[in-house]
């Protein structure tokens, strides 16, 4: 074999860089999100649930505020959920209502998943 | 065919030139690219753009390069259906310059956006009532036609055939697209109410009547260049021609100049009138465009005066002043007299007065650079 | 409605007629031509609109009400600078808002009296023709309404408009936000902005916030035009009204009275 050794040399720093991330991070516990429900007003509910299950709300709560987008194109701003129940679309005046914890409750899930919201660009959440 | 643009037959000279201009176009390049990082971090506040003059520096250079691309039929006219054979050993140059200059044109749109990343949008939620839409469509149609004319024609001269059956079909489609590109352009501003400056009918010959004086203008320097430093000889007839074309053209686009300020000032209507008065000769002690106005005009009448003469127009170093010349002249006029006068006077007939920023400077140059490089790569691959 | 179907019918074949000549424009035609119908509001429910009757605005109290009303429920920055200026309901001299009505000898308190100018919803709102993503689109109750998700901020609909109504987010313009109100959004840099005629506040059944702001004077008036026995239409049909730049057929839907 030709320049065996630089060949050898070179796979090992490879396989070094490849496994980095993973070398790093062996051995240490990363903490699961533990996403909060502890503000005042879901405490204040009887029934603690959100406007559709929290199977479906984890699952889809994505596509389901991507189709909100719309409310304001056209103009339908009532959200009938399964059971029949309106509630009004608005990420602010009704997520956001019981979810007023969005540091402990989005950004616990988002920042663990790396995933990049640009939400509060716009959308103004009470400092928690 | 890529390994040509590295490897040359010149002296060592040349390639020491070559490079070091490639190093500099590379780092103004980077500088830009820099600066549109922090543009992208601040906002578009980052210019000297306001909520009254919207458009600035990178829209005129838009506008102005949408020109020069289109002005490549006037290679393809002669050469295609006139059998005009002088132009052949140019003709692959004005090629490469509309692609470079479509090039150049979609990176000053991109630059100019405030939320870039949604560009898509224009594709995902088509708007054909909106001339930006079909804007897009015809440039990135022009940017495709020219890139397989122009590949396809190269790769035949490489191999000394004549180019396949197929591209003649999209030869011909080229011409009317490349009318269309400038066309298309002129109706973003000439349909919009209330713009005084804009909204004028010979909008789009006026762009057209300038591309064609521009765009040539453009290519006698690089011509000039390209045979100064390398052993290609575009022809001296064909830069003649050139020359030529460019007289032309730009005697029509100061008579068609000239007919706006006929019914601007007969008219004498006042909001048609303002942004004229205000270019020219300022309002209320207001003009910072007032010389760069007149710049453009004393070097369009001189340039005139000098093309329109034969034995000036000879001269090739004459000719090669008088290229910049109606270069400078149009490239002030359709860019940042064009751009920039239509906003002033504001709707409420205030002034707001603009001037591009460091930043914006920087950004543009960056984007000019690129242009530059990939022209400096496309004609090392021809040459 | 005979009238306008025929009208329509005949504007059909018209754009059919320039489509047929300039022969690759029959696809567009069409579009152009679903767009007006969709466009068209004087057949559907409602066109909200607006009367902004100058006589009562006396004291700068009395704009500054509105104004900061506006602004404050939607967010509006306040950057403190003309280069980075935001408004939806601001203030200009009868001579700016009306250039082309003003004239040497008219009454020195009209001239310079300030008016109130905000977006005038316009019948046919060349913002929204522009608008290369219908970012901002016109609603079937006639207000022109922007989508802050899709807007790319090409600034075409500035360069539109007519009136100058609209602003752009040159930088963030959260920091200059004095007080929020956390029941609207705020604004990203780098999209277009622009009064909405309160839609999210019609949607609840209330009036915008400027006309809310003075009712004990009533010195704006709000309503649908559709409706003979609105208050504006009252108010239209009794005292003299103009518009801004109505030759430009925007059909503008704010309407002052002197």
């Amino acid at each position: 074999m030709y320049d065996g050794n630089k060949i050898i040399t070179g796979l090992i720093i490879f396989a070094c860089l490849v496994t980095f991330p993973f070398l790093y991070n062996f051995g240490k516990a990363n903490a699961k999100p533990d996403p909060k429900l502890d503000t005042p007003v879901i405490q204040q509910m009887k029934e603690k649930r959100c406007i559709e299950t929290k199977e479906f709300m984890r699952a889809n709560h994505m596509q389901l505020l991507d189709e909100w987008r719309e409310a304001v194109r056209d103009g339908k701003r009532v959200y009938v959920n399964s059971s029949g129940e309106s509630y009004k679309i608005s990420l602010q005046n009704t997520c956001l209502k019981c979810h007023s914890n969005t540091k402990e409750f989005c950004d616990e899930c988002h920042d663990y998943m790396s995933v990049k919201i640009y939400c509060w660009d716009c959308h103004i959440r009470v400092k928690s | 065919m890529f390994e040509k643009a590295l490897i040359g037959n010149r002296g060592y000279w040349g390639w020491i030139a070559l490079l070091l201009s490639i190093a500099l176009l590379l780092s103004v390049m980077t500088i830009g690219f820099i600066t549109y990082l922090r543009q992208l971090n601040y906002g578009l506040g980052i210019t000297g753009m306001s909520r009254d003059v919207s458009w600035g520096l990178y829209i005129a250079q838009f506008t102005f390069l949408v020109g020069v691309a289109a002005s490549a039929v006037m290679l393809i006219i002669p050469y295609y259906l006139h059998d005009y054979k002088k132009f052949g050993k140019i003709i692959i140059l004005g090629e490469f310059l509309a692609i470079s200059a479509v090039v150049m044109c979609m990176l000053f749109v991109f630059a100019d956006l405030g939320q870039p990343f949604r560009v898509l949008n224009i594709i995902l939620h088509p708007t054909p009532s909106s001339i930006m839409f079909w804007d897009m469509i015809v440039l990135n149609g022009y940017l495709l036609l020219n890139i397989i004319i122009g590949w396809a024609v190269l790769s035949a001269e490489r191999n000394d055939v004549s180019p396949p059956g197929w591209v003649k079909p999209l030869i011909y489609l080229s011409i009317p697209w490349a009318i269309s590109i400038h066309t298309v352009t002129a109706f973003l501003y000439a349909g919009l109410p209330g713009r005084h400056l804009w909204l004028t009918a010979i909008m789009a010959p006026r762009f057209l009547a300038s591309a064609f004086a521009s765009g040539p203008a453009l290519l006698i320097i690089l011509c000039l260049i390209v045979r100064r430093i390398t052993k290609f000889d575009p022809g001296n007839e064909a830069i003649q021609t050139l020359g030529k074309i460019v007289t032309y053209a730009m005697i029509i686009n100061i008579f068609f100049f000239a007919l706006e300020l006929f019914t601007v000032f007969y008219s004498k209507i006042p909001g048609h009138t303002h942004p004229f008065k205000y270019l020219f000769f300022g309002i209320e002690g207001q003009g910072k465009l007032i010389p760069w106005m007149w710049t453009a005009a004393l070097l369009a009448i001189a340039a005139i005066i000098l093309l329109i003469n034969p034995g000036t127009r000879k001269n090739e170093n004459i000719l090669m002043a008088a290229a910049v010349g109606v270069f400078i002249s149009t490239w002030i006029d359709k860019g940042m007299g064009l751009v920039v006068g239509g906003f002033i006077p504001n709707p409420f007939e205030e002034i707001t007065e603009y001037l591009p920023t460091a930043p914006e400077v920087l950004i543009t140059l960056g984007v000019w650079a690129a242009g530059l490089l990939i022209i400096t790569m496309f004609y090392k691959i021809t040459v | 409605m005979s009238y306008e179907l025929k009208a329509n019918r005949r504007q059909f074949f018209k754009i059919l007629g320039i489509s047929a000549l300039s022969g690759a424009g029959s696809i567009s035609s069409l579009f152009a031509l679903t767009q007006h119908s969709s466009l068209s509001t004087h057949h559907l429910g409602k066109r909200w609109a607006m009367v902004v009757d100058m006589g009562k605005f006396k004291t700068e109290e009395d704009y500054k009400r509105c104004i900061d009303a506006c602004h404050h429920i939607h967010n509006v920055p306040d950057f403190g600078n003309p280069k980075d200026e935001i408004k939806w309901i601001w203030t200009a001299p009868y001579k700016n808002a009306f250039p082309e009505q003003e004239h040497e000898y008219i009454r020195d308190d009209i001239k310079n009296k300030p008016f109130m100018v905000l977006c005038n919803h316009c019948d046919n709102p060349s913002c929204v023709r522009v608008c290369p993503t219908k970012a901002t689109f016109k609603r079937q109750d006639g207000i022109v309404a922007m989508d802050y998700h899709r807007c790319i901020g090409c600034r075409f609909c500035m360069a539109a408009c007519p009136y100058g109504s609209r602003s752009f987010n040159w930088r963030d313009p959260q920091p200059f936000i004095k007080e929020k109100n956390i029941e609207y959004p705020m604004r990203t840099k780098g999209v277009v902005e622009k009064c909405n005629f309160c839609e999210e506040r019609l949607a609840e059944g209330l009036p915008p916030a400027c006309v809310e702001a003075c009712k004990d004077n009533k010195a704006l008036v709000f309503g649908d035009l559709n409706n003979p026995d609105s208050e504006v239409r009252k108010i239209l049909s009794s005292r003299y009204a103009i518009r801004r730049k109505p030759e430009l057929g925007t059909q503008p839907g704010v309407y002052y009275i002197v």
